[in-house]
């Protein structure tokens, strides 16, 4: 058997390496997305005051796995299976080195079993941050590192993968745009990992009783790892956006200069990202939380607001080249909604934008963060951005990864199209309430906030009652969203109706392929750009024009109404 | 212009960008100046900013410390725990650990207190409910935040920070007693509490 396999649909040459690592990490990607979405559940139906469902001890222990397998395990492998697409299997090249490949694979498997054998035996009840001197069994650290240094040599395969291509001349002239937006997130992903050993080494040998951890240093450094590996997300979402718009619409790229530059100041200033999490800490100083919490000046925010428009840019203009040039929205109403590749992509962008960006951007503001830090509001932001953003793009690509890479139709497939839709309003619903229900006070990561074995009982308006509700009826939604994707993918991947080695799908009817697949957006000509004529004064794209203003409506207001609910408490410095 | 993400772009890509392109980056440029404006702003203008007096403190000090602010200041108990009345002006001292925080402090409406929040144990969370003033407490660090409470009533102290298993049980109490307008014009002139959580 030859090494390499030809694709059908795309004509790429796929190295069969590449094909199987992908596979690998992409399955126990889901597999820890099961794991982290049933603690999800028993999480969720415990905070619902309603319901209460587990004890004080196992809804900790729950909150821990769930943060754990979610934000650590279902992500980083995801992404270590999209940086080998993006690499060898987009720039048609082999992998140099499978060993290495393998052995990495094996690291952050052996890695995420320590860490989930210590969670669910009661011996790191500690949460996802474990901030130190709370103490957690030593295996649960080790077990973190080893994950880390696994992950640290994928990406350095990655970079490994770039440049023999380049030598071999796998590709000529500079690396397509979606390659280059993973080699960002590879490069963010260097630095977090790196932060990630420096504290979880020396955390490794206090829990060795070996040295000394300082409780405040921790946090610094700690969140070097815990924010910027959300930057890899980010990077990485946003190469997803890409590529699902040129799969599913043929998106073209509006400027390669801007978007290479805007995911530049991603690498550049996400280091700084720490900051967030320690804005009324007592470690440092308001010039150093003012500097760092704007990542320079907010140049990383910058250059989200730049993809927040080219990339729907280019989907509008994509598709005015292919005729859908009736009004401002006629390309949205002409947009495939039933392929769920297409309505994950639009739902990612609307929701990380509008919920997940807005909310993030004003919680990180050093004095807003007073009335913001560790409420509901802030994991509110975060599964706006993480999960509405990040995961909801990694489910729309897994739709095409299936039958391109897995060879496999996707099962269900009437399911499938509509789990975007009940992923993306169900998890809309949830964060939103969630942060809503922040602004009253409501503290994150909390048992029981009726508080009815403490103290003293404070009292929650009633309204805080209504609010929890609804963010648990979002919550379900969401949850049964979740479930539908891992019963289609696991059903696709093991027992899918197989596709024949020449079977490109193309023009197939009735068949589990997303339409992206079966009738691929056709190629463009110059003649295109000829027949579309000359733009009004909207420019050329006057559909997202205005949707963008909207947003940056929307944002001023958010944020200023923040700075007024602040000035009305107690004056404090 | 006609390449999608996926293809290997044209030899020199290195074009002019288009102008409604060029007006959108230069909105939100415009937008990411007023954000970060704001923050040195509010340092100036505004009245709550997270500054504080910070320095270091041995866990066994600051308790020792606590000690003798309860020893100077009782009045009272409350559900066990000691009730202090600190004059207008002073330090006050609050000991978070698991899972309590000591003492309950009694205040003076629109008096200025120089607040000291630090934890014996692990890291805790200051949660003043319903106003929903948020800080972190870290062991091993004393965080002084200059507060003037601008109305009287109960508050509760919530802990917001995981702290182990009985985090959820950690409230405590400040209760703020509306100040006479004598005392007010006493305690607090014009001038002491005008630039309370400016930027020093």
């Amino acid at each position: 058997m030859s090494a390499f396999r030809t694709c059908p649909t795309t004509g790429l040459q796929v190295h069969r390496t590449a094909d199987q690592l992908i596979k690998a990490n992409a399955v126990v990607a889901t597999v820890a997305l099961l794991v982290g979405g049933i603690a999800a559940l028993l999480v969720l139906l415990t905070r619902w005051e309603a319901v209460l469902l587990l004890e004080a001890d196992m809804f900790y222990r729950m909150l821990t796995i769930h943060g754990m397998n979610m934000l650590i395990f279902f992500i980083i492998f995801f992404e270590m299976a999209v940086l080998y697409f993006a690499s060898a299997v987009l720039l048609n090249c082999r992998i140099p080195a499978p060993k290495t490949g393998w052995v990495a694979f094996v690291l952050m498997v052996v890695g995420t079993l320590m860490v989930e054998w210590t969670m669910w035996t009661g011996r790191a009840d500690v949460l996802f941050t474990s901030y130190v001197p709370l103490r957690a069994h030593p295996l649960f650290y080790l077990g973190v590192i080893l994950f880390a240094v696994g992950a640290l040599t994928v990406v350095g395969h990655f970079f490994a993968i770039i440049t023999v291509a380049r030598k071999e001349k796998a590709y000529e002239g500079s690396l397509p745009l979606v390659t280059y937006g993973a080699l960002t997130a590879a490069a963010i992903a260097a630095v977090t990992l790196l932060h990630g050993a420096i504290i979880y080494i020396p955390t490794f040998l206090w829990s060795l009783d070996l040295m000394h951890v300082d409780a405040q240093m921790y946090r610094l450094i700690w969140w070097g790892l815990g924010h910027s590996s959300q930057q890899i997300n980010v990077a990485a979402m946003v190469s997803i956006w890409y590529l699902l718009g040129a799969l599913t619409v043929g998106s073209v790229v509006l400027n390669e200069k801007v978007s290479r530059t805007a995911f530049v100041l991603y690498v550049l200033f996400i280091s700084m990202a720490s900051a967030h999490h320690l804005l009324v800490d007592p470690g440092m100083g308001p010039s150093w939380k003012v500097w760092n919490t704007s990542y320079f000046m907010y140049m990383a925010v910058l250059a989200s607001m730049i993809h927040g428009f080219t990339v729907p840019a280019g989907t509008e203009l994509g598709m005015r080249l292919r005729g859908a040039t009736q009004g401002l929205f006629g390309w949205l109403k002409r947009a495939p909604w039933g392929d769920p590749g297409f309505s994950s992509l639009a739902f990612s962008i609307v929701v990380f934008g509008f919920v997940g960006g807005i909310t993030g951007v004003t919680f990180g503001t050093e004095q807003i963060n007073i009335i913001a830090h560790n409420t509901l509001r802030i994991p509110g932001h975060f599964h706006a951005t993480v999960v509405s953003g990040t995961a909801m793009a990694f489910m729309g690509i897994t739709y095409y990864v299936i039958p391109l890479i897995f060879r496999r139709e996707i099962a269900f497939y009437r399911l499938a199209k509509i789990q975007p839709y009940l992923f993306a309003i169900g998890m809309l619903i949830f964060s939103m309430a969630m942060t809503f229900a922040g602004t009253f006070g409501v503290p994150r990561r909390h048992w029981d906030i009726g508080f009815n074995q403490a103290l003293f009982q404070p009292e929650f308006s009633p309204a805080v009652n209504l609010i929890i509700g609804v963010m648990a009826v979002g919550g379900l939604i969401a949850i049964v969203g979740g479930a539908i994707y891992i019963v289609v993918t696991v059903v696709s991947v093991f027992f899918g109706k197989k596709m024949a080695a020449d079977d490109s799908g193309l023009g197939a009817t009735g068949r589990g392929l997303p339409p992206g697949i079966t009738n691929p957006p056709r190629p463009l000509k110059p003649e295109d750009k000829e027949a579309l004529g000359p733009s009004g004064r909207l420019g050329p794209v006057p559909g997202t024009m205005v949707l963008v203003l909207i947003f940056l409506a929307a944002f001023i207001m958010y944020y200023f109404v923040n700075w007024m609910l602040l000035s009305f408490l107690w004056e404090v410095g | 212009m006609c390449r999608t993400g996926i293809e290997p772009p044209e030899r020199v890509w290195w074009k002019k960008v288009g102008r409604h392109e060029k007006v959108w980056v230069w909105i939100a440029f415009a937008w990411c100046m007023v954000l970060f404006a704001m923050m040195p702003v509010w340092h100036l203008r505004g009245g709550q900013n997270p500054s504080g007096i910070r320095h270091r403190v041995e866990p066994a000090d600051f308790q020792a410390r606590v000690a003798e602010f309860v020893q100077e200041y009782q009045v009272g108990t409350d559900n066990g725990l000691p009730v202090v009345e600190p004059p207008p002006g002073s330090d006050v001292y609050l000991q978070a650990s698991q899972y309590a925080w000591i003492p309950v402090v009694r205040l003076r409406q629109g008096a200025e207190y120089t607040l000291h929040l630090s934890s014996v144990d692990v890291n805790h969370g200051f949660s003043l409910y319903p106003l929903n003033i948020n800080f972190q407490v870290v062991p091993g660090y004393d965080y002084g935040l200059r507060i003037v409470p601008n109305e009287p009533g109960e508050f509760h102290v919530m802990c917001n920070e995981f702290c182990g298993i009985g985090h959820h049980l950690m409230v405590g109490k400040i209760i703020v007693v509306p100040g006479d307008a004598a005392a007010e014009a006493e305690d607090a002139p014009a001038d002491a509490s005008s630039n309370v959580g400016g930027d020093r």
